[in-house]
Protein backbone atom coordinates (compact mmCIF):
# COMPACT_ATOMS: atom_id res chain seq x y z
CA UNK A 1 0.00 0.00 0.00
CA UNK A 2 1.51 3.24 -1.05
CA UNK A 3 0.03 6.63 -0.47
CA UNK A 4 1.61 9.12 -2.80
CA UNK A 5 1.33 12.29 -0.77
CA UNK A 6 3.59 14.42 -2.90
CA UNK A 7 6.50 14.28 -5.22
CA UNK A 8 9.05 17.03 -4.87
CA UNK A 9 11.80 17.90 -7.27
CA UNK A 10 15.17 18.63 -5.80
CA UNK A 11 18.11 19.40 -8.03
CA UNK A 12 19.38 16.01 -9.09
CA UNK A 13 17.36 14.06 -6.58
CA UNK A 14 13.84 12.84 -6.76
CA UNK A 15 12.29 12.56 -3.35
CA UNK A 16 9.10 10.75 -2.80
CA UNK A 17 7.14 11.65 0.25
CA UNK A 18 5.42 8.42 0.77
CA UNK A 19 3.92 6.29 3.46
CA UNK A 20 4.80 2.67 3.25
CA UNK A 21 3.43 0.09 5.57
CA UNK A 22 4.89 -3.10 4.18
CA UNK A 23 6.01 -5.76 6.68
CA UNK A 24 3.53 -4.44 9.23
CA UNK A 25 0.28 -6.31 9.84
CA UNK A 26 -2.73 -4.65 8.26
CA UNK A 27 -4.69 -4.88 11.50
CA UNK A 28 -2.24 -2.69 13.39
CA UNK A 29 -3.93 0.11 15.28
CA UNK A 30 -2.69 3.60 14.71
CA UNK A 31 -2.01 5.84 17.70
CA UNK A 32 -1.15 8.93 15.69
CA UNK A 33 -2.03 9.85 12.14
CA UNK A 34 -0.23 12.77 10.54
CA UNK A 35 -1.60 14.20 7.29
CA UNK A 36 -0.23 16.98 5.05
CA UNK A 37 1.62 18.71 7.84
CA UNK A 38 3.43 21.91 6.85
CA UNK A 39 5.32 23.75 9.54
CA UNK A 40 6.74 27.25 9.53
CA UNK A 41 8.99 29.29 11.79
CA UNK A 42 7.89 32.74 10.72
CA UNK A 43 8.36 32.81 6.94
CA UNK A 44 10.66 29.81 6.86
CA UNK A 45 9.03 26.50 6.10
CA UNK A 46 10.74 23.66 7.94
CA UNK A 47 8.35 20.74 7.38
CA UNK A 48 6.93 19.93 3.97
CA UNK A 49 3.83 17.87 3.54
CA UNK A 50 4.51 15.21 6.14
CA UNK A 51 2.17 12.25 6.24
CA UNK A 52 2.68 9.16 8.36
CA UNK A 53 0.89 6.76 10.70
CA UNK A 54 2.39 5.78 14.02
CA UNK A 55 1.36 2.40 15.35
CA UNK A 56 0.08 1.77 18.83
CA UNK A 57 2.51 0.15 21.27
CA UNK A 58 5.29 0.45 18.74
CA UNK A 59 8.56 2.26 18.92
CA UNK A 60 8.89 4.61 15.97
CA UNK A 61 12.27 6.21 15.35
CA UNK A 62 12.70 9.51 13.53
CA UNK A 63 16.17 9.82 12.01
CA UNK A 64 17.94 12.26 9.74
CA UNK A 65 20.71 14.85 9.76
CA UNK A 66 20.58 17.88 12.07
CA UNK A 67 18.04 20.45 10.97
CA UNK A 68 15.99 17.96 8.97
CA UNK A 69 12.88 18.73 11.00
CA UNK A 70 12.56 15.52 12.99
CA UNK A 71 12.57 17.26 16.38
CA UNK A 72 10.14 19.86 15.07
CA UNK A 73 7.78 17.11 13.99
CA UNK A 74 8.10 15.44 17.39
CA UNK A 75 7.24 18.69 19.12
CA UNK A 76 4.20 19.08 16.87
CA UNK A 77 2.81 15.90 18.40
CA UNK A 78 2.26 17.41 21.86
CA UNK A 79 1.97 21.01 20.72
CA UNK A 80 5.19 22.10 22.38
CA UNK A 81 5.80 24.26 19.32
CA UNK A 82 2.90 26.44 20.44
CA UNK A 83 5.37 28.06 22.83
CA UNK A 84 7.57 29.34 20.03
CA UNK A 85 6.60 32.74 18.78
CA UNK A 86 5.88 32.84 15.06
CA UNK A 87 5.54 29.08 14.74
CA UNK A 88 2.67 27.93 12.50
CA UNK A 89 1.36 24.55 11.50
CA UNK A 90 -0.99 23.49 8.72
CA UNK A 91 -2.37 20.02 8.20
CA UNK A 92 -3.76 17.46 10.56
CA UNK A 93 -2.36 15.57 13.52
CA UNK A 94 -4.78 13.07 14.99
CA UNK A 95 -4.12 11.24 18.22
CA UNK A 96 -6.55 8.36 18.67
CA UNK A 97 -8.80 9.90 16.01
CA UNK A 98 -8.93 13.32 17.67
CA UNK A 99 -7.37 16.26 15.90
CA UNK A 100 -5.08 17.81 18.51
CA UNK A 101 -5.06 21.09 16.59
CA UNK A 102 -8.83 21.15 16.30
CA UNK A 103 -11.01 23.93 17.67
CA UNK A 104 -11.79 23.66 21.36
CA UNK A 105 -8.94 21.26 22.07
CA UNK A 106 -7.42 21.75 25.52
CA UNK A 107 -3.63 21.96 25.06
CA UNK A 108 -3.07 21.07 28.72
CA UNK A 109 -5.11 17.90 28.22
CA UNK A 110 -3.13 17.04 25.07
CA UNK A 111 0.18 17.39 26.90
CA UNK A 112 -1.09 15.26 29.77
CA UNK A 113 -1.98 12.44 27.38
CA UNK A 114 1.30 12.71 25.50
CA UNK A 115 4.40 12.64 27.68
CA UNK A 116 7.76 14.00 26.64
CA UNK A 117 11.35 13.28 27.55
CA UNK A 118 13.97 15.80 26.50
CA UNK A 119 17.51 15.52 25.22
CA UNK A 120 18.98 17.08 28.32
CA UNK A 121 17.52 15.64 31.48
CA UNK A 122 15.57 18.38 33.24
CA UNK A 123 14.68 17.32 36.77
CA UNK A 124 13.11 20.10 38.80
CA UNK A 125 15.16 21.36 41.74
CA UNK A 126 12.93 19.41 44.12
CA UNK A 127 13.07 16.04 45.82
CA UNK A 128 12.98 12.84 43.76
CA UNK A 129 9.48 12.15 45.09
CA UNK A 130 8.18 15.61 44.23
CA UNK A 131 9.59 15.27 40.72
CA UNK A 132 7.84 11.97 40.02
CA UNK A 133 4.43 13.07 41.32
CA UNK A 134 4.64 16.59 39.85
CA UNK A 135 2.29 15.83 36.96
CA UNK A 136 -0.24 14.15 39.23
CA UNK A 137 -0.17 17.01 41.72
CA UNK A 138 -0.82 19.66 39.08
CA UNK A 139 -3.64 17.48 37.79
CA UNK A 140 -5.20 17.84 41.24
CA UNK A 141 -4.27 14.55 42.91
CA UNK A 142 -3.90 15.20 46.66
CA UNK A 143 -4.31 11.71 48.10
CA UNK A 144 -0.97 10.87 49.66
CA UNK A 145 -1.47 7.12 49.30
CA UNK A 146 -2.24 7.35 45.59
CA UNK A 147 0.79 9.58 45.08
CA UNK A 148 3.02 7.11 46.95
CA UNK A 149 1.74 4.24 44.84
CA UNK A 150 2.18 6.14 41.58
CA UNK A 151 5.69 7.18 42.63
CA UNK A 152 6.74 3.61 43.31
CA UNK A 153 5.11 2.19 40.19
CA UNK A 154 6.64 4.84 37.91
CA UNK A 155 10.11 4.47 39.38
CA UNK A 156 9.81 0.68 39.05
CA UNK A 157 8.83 0.99 35.41
CA UNK A 158 11.65 3.45 34.80
CA UNK A 159 14.09 0.97 36.42
CA UNK A 160 15.09 3.52 39.05
CA UNK A 161 13.24 2.22 42.10
CA UNK A 162 16.07 0.15 43.56
CA UNK A 163 18.50 3.02 43.33
CA UNK A 164 16.11 5.69 44.56
CA UNK A 165 13.77 4.05 47.06
CA UNK A 166 15.88 4.94 50.11
CA UNK A 167 16.41 8.55 49.09
CA UNK A 168 13.06 9.71 47.76
CA UNK A 169 13.24 12.92 49.80
CA UNK A 170 16.71 13.83 48.56
CA UNK A 171 17.15 16.39 45.82
CA UNK A 172 16.73 15.03 42.30
CA UNK A 173 19.88 16.91 41.36
CA UNK A 174 21.93 14.57 43.55
CA UNK A 175 21.28 11.76 41.04
CA UNK A 176 23.76 10.91 38.29
CA UNK A 177 23.08 12.00 34.69
CA UNK A 178 21.68 8.62 33.63
CA UNK A 179 19.55 8.39 36.77
CA UNK A 180 18.25 11.91 36.17
CA UNK A 181 17.13 10.94 32.69
CA UNK A 182 15.38 7.84 34.02
CA UNK A 183 13.76 10.06 36.64
CA UNK A 184 12.44 12.28 33.85
CA UNK A 185 11.03 9.18 32.17
CA UNK A 186 9.42 8.12 35.47
CA UNK A 187 7.99 11.63 35.82
CA UNK A 188 6.56 11.47 32.29
CA UNK A 189 4.92 8.05 32.75
CA UNK A 190 3.56 8.84 36.23
CA UNK A 191 0.65 10.71 34.64
CA UNK A 192 -0.21 7.57 32.61
CA UNK A 193 0.15 9.08 29.15
CA UNK A 194 -0.85 7.10 26.07
CA UNK A 195 2.13 8.22 24.06
CA UNK A 196 5.70 8.96 25.03
CA UNK A 197 7.78 11.32 22.91
CA UNK A 198 11.54 11.16 23.34
CA UNK A 199 13.88 13.75 21.89
CA UNK A 200 17.34 12.18 21.75
CA UNK A 201 16.90 10.83 25.27
CA UNK A 202 20.35 9.28 25.60
CA UNK A 203 22.57 11.51 23.48
CA UNK A 204 23.89 13.39 26.52
CA UNK A 205 24.66 10.21 28.47
CA UNK A 206 27.64 7.90 28.68
CA UNK A 207 27.34 4.61 26.74
CA UNK A 208 26.40 2.49 29.76
CA UNK A 209 23.66 4.86 30.87
CA UNK A 210 22.49 5.01 27.25
CA UNK A 211 22.13 1.23 27.14
CA UNK A 212 19.96 1.38 30.25
CA UNK A 213 17.69 3.92 28.57
CA UNK A 214 17.44 1.68 25.50
CA UNK A 215 16.48 -1.32 27.61
CA UNK A 216 13.93 0.86 29.29
CA UNK A 217 12.43 1.95 25.97
CA UNK A 218 12.15 -1.67 24.98
CA UNK A 219 10.27 -2.59 28.14
CA UNK A 220 8.02 0.49 28.00
CA UNK A 221 6.54 -0.24 24.59
CA UNK A 222 4.23 -2.84 26.09
CA UNK A 223 2.31 -0.02 27.72
CA UNK A 224 3.06 3.03 25.62
CA UNK A 225 3.37 4.16 22.06
CA UNK A 226 6.85 5.61 21.78
CA UNK A 227 8.18 8.07 19.23
CA UNK A 228 11.90 8.67 19.52
CA UNK A 229 14.15 11.13 17.73
CA UNK A 230 17.72 9.92 17.58
CA UNK A 231 21.01 10.74 15.93
CA UNK A 232 22.33 7.34 16.81
CA UNK A 233 21.49 4.99 13.95
CA UNK A 234 22.48 1.88 15.87
CA UNK A 235 20.09 2.96 18.56
CA UNK A 236 17.30 3.40 16.04
CA UNK A 237 18.04 -0.05 14.64
CA UNK A 238 18.07 -1.63 18.09
CA UNK A 239 15.00 -0.12 19.72
CA UNK A 240 12.52 0.74 17.00
CA UNK A 241 9.91 -1.21 15.10
CA UNK A 242 9.58 1.38 12.37
CA UNK A 243 11.92 4.08 11.19
CA UNK A 244 11.23 7.33 9.37
CA UNK A 245 14.05 9.09 7.55
CA UNK A 246 13.82 12.87 7.15
CA UNK A 247 15.85 15.11 4.91
CA UNK A 248 15.50 18.87 4.53
CA UNK A 249 12.08 18.92 6.13
CA UNK A 250 10.69 16.10 4.04
CA UNK A 251 9.84 12.53 4.92
CA UNK A 252 11.98 10.52 2.53
CA UNK A 253 11.23 6.99 3.58
CA UNK A 254 9.20 5.30 6.27
CA UNK A 255 9.09 1.59 6.87
CA UNK A 256 9.84 -1.37 9.08
CA UNK A 257 13.21 -0.87 10.76
CA UNK A 258 14.93 -4.10 9.62
CA UNK A 259 14.00 -3.38 6.04
CA UNK A 260 15.08 0.29 6.28
CA UNK A 261 18.49 -0.67 7.54
CA UNK A 262 19.15 -3.62 5.24
CA UNK A 263 17.31 -2.78 2.07
CA UNK A 264 16.12 0.82 1.87
CA UNK A 265 14.07 1.80 -1.15
CA UNK A 266 15.54 5.25 -1.56
CA UNK A 267 19.09 5.98 -2.58
CA UNK A 268 19.15 8.93 -0.14
CA UNK A 269 18.23 6.70 2.80
CA UNK A 270 20.94 4.24 1.89
CA UNK A 271 23.53 7.02 1.64
CA UNK A 272 22.57 8.36 5.03
CA UNK A 273 22.47 4.99 6.75
CA UNK A 274 25.80 3.92 5.31
CA UNK A 275 27.33 7.17 6.48
CA UNK A 276 27.93 8.76 3.12
CA UNK A 277 26.55 12.05 4.46
CA UNK A 278 24.83 13.44 7.50
CA UNK B 1 50.07 46.86 34.86
CA UNK B 2 49.63 44.53 37.81
CA UNK B 3 50.83 47.34 40.02
CA UNK B 4 48.25 49.76 38.60
CA UNK B 5 45.48 47.25 39.15
CA UNK B 6 46.59 46.64 42.72
CA UNK B 7 46.77 50.40 43.30
CA UNK B 8 43.20 50.85 42.03
CA UNK B 9 42.02 48.15 44.39
CA UNK B 10 43.71 49.94 47.31
CA UNK B 11 42.23 53.29 46.30
CA UNK B 12 38.79 51.72 46.03
CA UNK B 13 39.04 50.11 49.43
CA UNK B 14 40.54 53.08 51.29
CA UNK B 15 37.24 54.96 51.76
CA UNK B 16 35.60 51.83 53.14
CA UNK B 17 38.46 51.29 55.54
CA UNK B 18 38.39 54.93 56.68
CA UNK B 19 34.63 54.95 57.16
CA UNK B 20 34.75 51.78 59.21
CA UNK B 21 37.73 53.01 61.19
CA UNK B 22 36.27 56.39 62.11
CA UNK B 23 32.75 55.19 62.78
CA UNK B 24 33.95 52.38 64.98
CA UNK B 25 36.51 54.53 66.80
CA UNK B 26 33.93 57.19 67.62
CA UNK B 27 30.92 54.94 67.86
CA UNK B 28 32.02 51.92 69.84
CA UNK B 29 32.94 53.88 73.02
CA UNK B 30 29.56 55.60 72.87
CA UNK B 31 27.68 52.31 72.53
CA UNK B 32 26.22 50.69 75.57
CA UNK B 33 23.20 48.63 76.48
CA UNK B 34 21.19 51.75 77.29
CA UNK B 35 21.56 52.88 73.69
CA UNK B 36 19.35 49.98 72.60
CA UNK B 37 16.86 50.06 75.45
CA UNK B 38 16.42 53.68 76.51
CA UNK B 39 14.75 56.69 74.99
CA UNK B 40 16.55 59.89 74.05
CA UNK B 41 17.23 62.16 77.04
CA UNK B 42 16.51 65.86 76.93
CA UNK B 43 19.42 68.16 76.16
CA UNK B 44 21.70 68.53 79.14
CA UNK B 45 21.11 65.08 80.55
CA UNK B 46 23.73 62.56 79.51
CA UNK B 47 22.99 58.98 78.59
CA UNK B 48 19.81 57.74 77.05
CA UNK B 49 19.48 55.78 73.84
CA UNK B 50 17.76 55.40 70.50
CA UNK B 51 15.35 52.55 71.21
CA UNK B 52 12.57 54.45 69.44
CA UNK B 53 14.69 55.00 66.32
CA UNK B 54 15.89 51.39 66.15
CA UNK B 55 12.32 50.07 66.36
CA UNK B 56 11.23 52.81 63.93
CA UNK B 57 13.77 51.77 61.31
CA UNK B 58 12.66 48.17 61.74
CA UNK B 59 9.01 49.11 61.20
CA UNK B 60 9.84 51.32 58.21
CA UNK B 61 11.82 48.71 56.30
CA UNK B 62 9.25 46.08 57.24
CA UNK B 63 6.52 48.24 55.67
CA UNK B 64 8.73 48.89 52.66
CA UNK B 65 9.25 45.16 52.17
CA UNK B 66 5.51 44.48 52.51
CA UNK B 67 4.85 46.97 49.74
CA UNK B 68 7.78 46.28 47.43
CA UNK B 69 8.28 42.50 47.57
CA UNK B 70 4.88 41.42 46.19
CA UNK B 71 4.78 44.21 43.61
CA UNK B 72 8.40 43.78 42.55
CA UNK B 73 8.31 40.01 42.20
CA UNK B 74 4.95 39.95 40.40
CA UNK B 75 6.19 42.61 38.02
CA UNK B 76 9.44 40.71 37.37
CA UNK B 77 7.52 37.49 36.72
CA UNK B 78 5.10 39.23 34.40
CA UNK B 79 7.75 40.70 32.13
CA UNK B 80 9.86 37.54 31.94
CA UNK B 81 7.17 34.89 31.72
CA UNK B 82 4.05 36.41 30.25
CA UNK B 83 4.76 39.49 28.21
CA UNK B 84 8.31 39.05 27.09
CA UNK B 85 8.46 40.87 23.80
CA UNK B 86 6.62 44.16 24.01
CA UNK B 87 6.43 45.16 27.63
CA UNK B 88 9.65 43.76 29.04
CA UNK B 89 12.13 46.25 27.54
CA UNK B 90 9.91 49.16 28.54
CA UNK B 91 9.52 47.97 32.12
CA UNK B 92 13.24 47.24 32.37
CA UNK B 93 13.99 50.76 31.21
CA UNK B 94 11.43 52.27 33.57
CA UNK B 95 12.87 50.30 36.48
CA UNK B 96 16.36 51.56 35.70
CA UNK B 97 15.13 55.14 35.59
CA UNK B 98 13.20 54.77 38.83
CA UNK B 99 16.34 53.29 40.36
CA UNK B 100 18.25 56.39 39.33
CA UNK B 101 15.71 58.91 40.65
CA UNK B 102 17.28 60.82 43.57
CA UNK B 103 15.87 59.54 46.84
CA UNK B 104 14.80 63.05 47.89
CA UNK B 105 12.53 63.16 44.84
CA UNK B 106 11.01 59.85 45.82
CA UNK B 107 10.44 61.41 49.23
CA UNK B 108 8.57 64.28 47.57
CA UNK B 109 6.46 61.78 45.65
CA UNK B 110 5.60 59.87 48.83
CA UNK B 111 4.83 63.18 50.51
CA UNK B 112 2.36 63.97 47.75
CA UNK B 113 0.53 60.65 47.81
CA UNK B 114 0.80 59.54 51.43
CA UNK B 115 1.26 62.67 53.56
CA UNK B 116 -0.74 65.47 51.94
CA UNK B 117 -4.06 63.60 51.67
CA UNK B 118 -3.97 62.75 55.40
CA UNK B 119 -2.37 66.00 56.48
CA UNK B 120 -0.01 64.07 58.71
CA UNK B 121 3.50 62.62 58.61
CA UNK B 122 3.32 58.89 59.22
CA UNK B 123 5.29 55.66 59.38
CA UNK B 124 3.11 54.48 56.51
CA UNK B 125 4.26 57.34 54.29
CA UNK B 126 7.89 56.52 55.16
CA UNK B 127 7.23 52.89 54.26
CA UNK B 128 5.75 53.96 50.91
CA UNK B 129 8.83 56.08 50.15
CA UNK B 130 11.27 53.27 50.96
CA UNK B 131 9.04 50.73 49.21
CA UNK B 132 9.05 52.78 46.00
CA UNK B 133 12.85 52.78 46.19
CA UNK B 134 12.96 49.01 46.61
CA UNK B 135 10.59 48.13 43.77
CA UNK B 136 12.98 48.68 40.84
CA UNK B 137 15.77 46.74 42.57
CA UNK B 138 13.46 43.78 43.17
CA UNK B 139 11.98 43.91 39.66
CA UNK B 140 15.44 43.80 38.13
CA UNK B 141 16.72 41.04 40.40
CA UNK B 142 13.63 38.90 39.83
CA UNK B 143 13.78 39.42 36.10
CA UNK B 144 17.49 38.66 35.83
CA UNK B 145 17.22 35.55 37.97
CA UNK B 146 14.15 34.17 36.21
CA UNK B 147 15.98 34.56 32.91
CA UNK B 148 18.75 32.38 34.35
CA UNK B 149 16.35 29.49 35.05
CA UNK B 150 17.00 27.02 32.22
CA UNK B 151 14.17 26.94 29.69
CA UNK B 152 14.33 23.14 29.87
CA UNK B 153 12.66 23.37 33.30
CA UNK B 154 9.91 25.53 31.84
CA UNK B 155 9.39 23.06 28.99
CA UNK B 156 9.49 20.12 31.37
CA UNK B 157 6.69 21.52 33.48
CA UNK B 158 4.57 22.49 30.46
CA UNK B 159 5.08 19.08 28.85
CA UNK B 160 3.59 17.52 31.98
CA UNK B 161 0.43 19.53 31.47
CA UNK B 162 1.16 22.54 33.66
CA UNK B 163 -0.33 25.88 32.72
CA UNK B 164 2.13 28.75 32.39
CA UNK B 165 1.07 30.19 35.74
CA UNK B 166 1.39 26.82 37.42
CA UNK B 167 4.84 26.25 35.93
CA UNK B 168 5.97 29.63 37.25
CA UNK B 169 4.58 29.08 40.73
CA UNK B 170 5.72 25.50 41.21
CA UNK B 171 8.97 25.22 39.28
CA UNK B 172 10.41 28.45 37.95
CA UNK B 173 10.02 30.78 40.95
CA UNK B 174 11.24 28.16 43.43
CA UNK B 175 14.29 27.55 41.23
CA UNK B 176 15.11 31.28 41.26
CA UNK B 177 14.20 31.79 44.92
CA UNK B 178 17.67 31.82 46.51
CA UNK B 179 18.75 34.67 44.27
CA UNK B 180 15.51 36.59 44.71
CA UNK B 181 15.79 36.36 48.50
CA UNK B 182 19.30 37.75 48.27
CA UNK B 183 18.06 40.57 46.05
CA UNK B 184 15.34 41.46 48.55
CA UNK B 185 17.81 41.50 51.46
CA UNK B 186 20.25 43.65 49.51
CA UNK B 187 17.44 46.06 48.67
CA UNK B 188 16.44 46.17 52.34
CA UNK B 189 20.02 46.92 53.38
CA UNK B 190 20.12 49.68 50.81
CA UNK B 191 16.93 51.45 51.93
CA UNK B 192 17.68 50.95 55.64
CA UNK B 193 20.39 53.58 55.22
CA UNK B 194 18.20 56.15 53.46
CA UNK B 195 17.57 59.48 55.15
CA UNK B 196 16.28 61.87 52.52
CA UNK B 197 13.01 60.11 51.65
CA UNK B 198 12.10 59.93 55.34
CA UNK B 199 12.61 63.61 56.16
CA UNK B 200 9.14 64.66 55.13
CA UNK B 201 7.31 61.34 55.16
CA UNK B 202 8.03 59.48 58.39
CA UNK B 203 9.44 62.73 59.79
CA UNK B 204 10.85 61.93 63.22
CA UNK B 205 9.54 61.15 66.63
CA UNK B 206 11.38 61.62 69.90
CA UNK B 207 8.98 59.29 71.61
CA UNK B 208 8.49 55.58 71.32
CA UNK B 209 5.80 54.85 68.74
CA UNK B 210 4.67 51.87 66.75
CA UNK B 211 1.57 53.53 65.35
CA UNK B 212 1.59 53.38 61.56
CA UNK B 213 -0.48 56.56 61.26
CA UNK B 214 1.89 58.64 63.37
CA UNK B 215 5.32 60.12 62.69
CA UNK B 216 8.03 57.65 63.60
CA UNK B 217 11.70 57.92 64.46
CA UNK B 218 14.41 56.24 62.41
CA UNK B 219 18.10 55.70 62.93
CA UNK B 220 19.10 57.70 59.89
CA UNK B 221 16.98 60.77 60.61
CA UNK B 222 17.99 60.63 64.27
CA UNK B 223 21.67 60.49 63.31
CA UNK B 224 21.14 63.45 60.99
CA UNK B 225 19.36 65.48 63.68
CA UNK B 226 21.96 64.69 66.32
CA UNK B 227 24.94 65.19 64.06
CA UNK B 228 23.96 68.74 63.11
CA UNK B 229 23.11 69.66 66.71
CA UNK B 230 25.58 71.71 68.78
CA UNK B 231 25.67 69.28 71.68
CA UNK B 232 28.69 67.10 72.37
CA UNK B 233 26.60 64.33 73.90
CA UNK B 234 24.29 64.15 70.90
CA UNK B 235 27.31 63.88 68.62
CA UNK B 236 28.44 60.81 70.53
CA UNK B 237 24.94 59.34 70.21
CA UNK B 238 25.02 59.98 66.46
CA UNK B 239 28.29 58.06 66.16
CA UNK B 240 26.79 55.19 68.11
CA UNK B 241 23.75 55.26 65.84
CA UNK B 242 25.99 55.14 62.77
CA UNK B 243 27.79 52.14 64.20
CA UNK B 244 24.53 50.31 64.78
CA UNK B 245 23.31 51.17 61.29
CA UNK B 246 26.49 49.91 59.62
CA UNK B 247 26.38 46.76 61.71
CA UNK B 248 22.75 46.20 60.69
CA UNK B 249 23.49 46.65 56.99
CA UNK B 250 26.45 44.30 57.29
CA UNK B 251 24.24 41.78 59.08
CA UNK B 252 21.73 41.95 56.23
CA UNK B 253 24.44 41.23 53.69
CA UNK B 254 25.77 38.30 55.71
CA UNK B 255 22.23 37.01 56.19
CA UNK B 256 21.66 37.28 52.46
CA UNK B 257 24.71 35.15 51.77
CA UNK B 258 23.81 32.60 54.42
CA UNK B 259 20.24 32.27 53.13
CA UNK B 260 21.42 31.91 49.56
CA UNK B 261 23.87 29.19 50.47
CA UNK B 262 21.30 27.38 52.55
CA UNK B 263 18.64 27.43 49.84
CA UNK B 264 21.10 26.43 47.18
CA UNK B 265 22.23 23.47 49.23
CA UNK B 266 18.62 22.41 49.64
CA UNK B 267 18.24 22.43 45.88
CA UNK B 268 21.47 20.68 45.07
CA UNK B 269 20.93 18.00 47.69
Amino acid sequence: MEDEASVVDQPGIRIQTAVRTDAVPEAERQAITIRNVQFYYGEKQVLFDIGMDIGENRVTALIGPSGCGKSTLLRCLNRMNDLIEGARIRGEVKVKDRDIYGAGVDVIEVRRRIGMVFQKSNPFPKSIYDNVVYGLRIAGQRDRRKLDEACEASLQRAALWDEAKDRLQESALSLSGGQQQRLCIARAIAVEPEILLMDEPSSALDPLAAVKIEELIYSLKERYTIVIVTHNLQQAARVSDKTAFFWLGRLVEYGATPQMFTNPREKLTEDYITGRFG
Amino acid sequence: MTFLCALSVVIALVPLAFILFFVLRQGLPALNWAFFTEMPKPVGETGGGMANAIVGTGILIGLAALIAVPIGITCGVYITEFNTTRLAPAVRFAADILNGVPSIVIGVFAYAIAVLPFRRFSALAGGVALGVMMIPIIVRTTEELLALVPSSLREGALALGATRGRAVATVILPAALPGIVTGVLVALARVAGETAPLLFTAFNNRFFSTALGQPIGSLTVQIFTYAISPYEDWHRQAWAGATVLIAAVLAFSLLARAVTRRLERMHRG
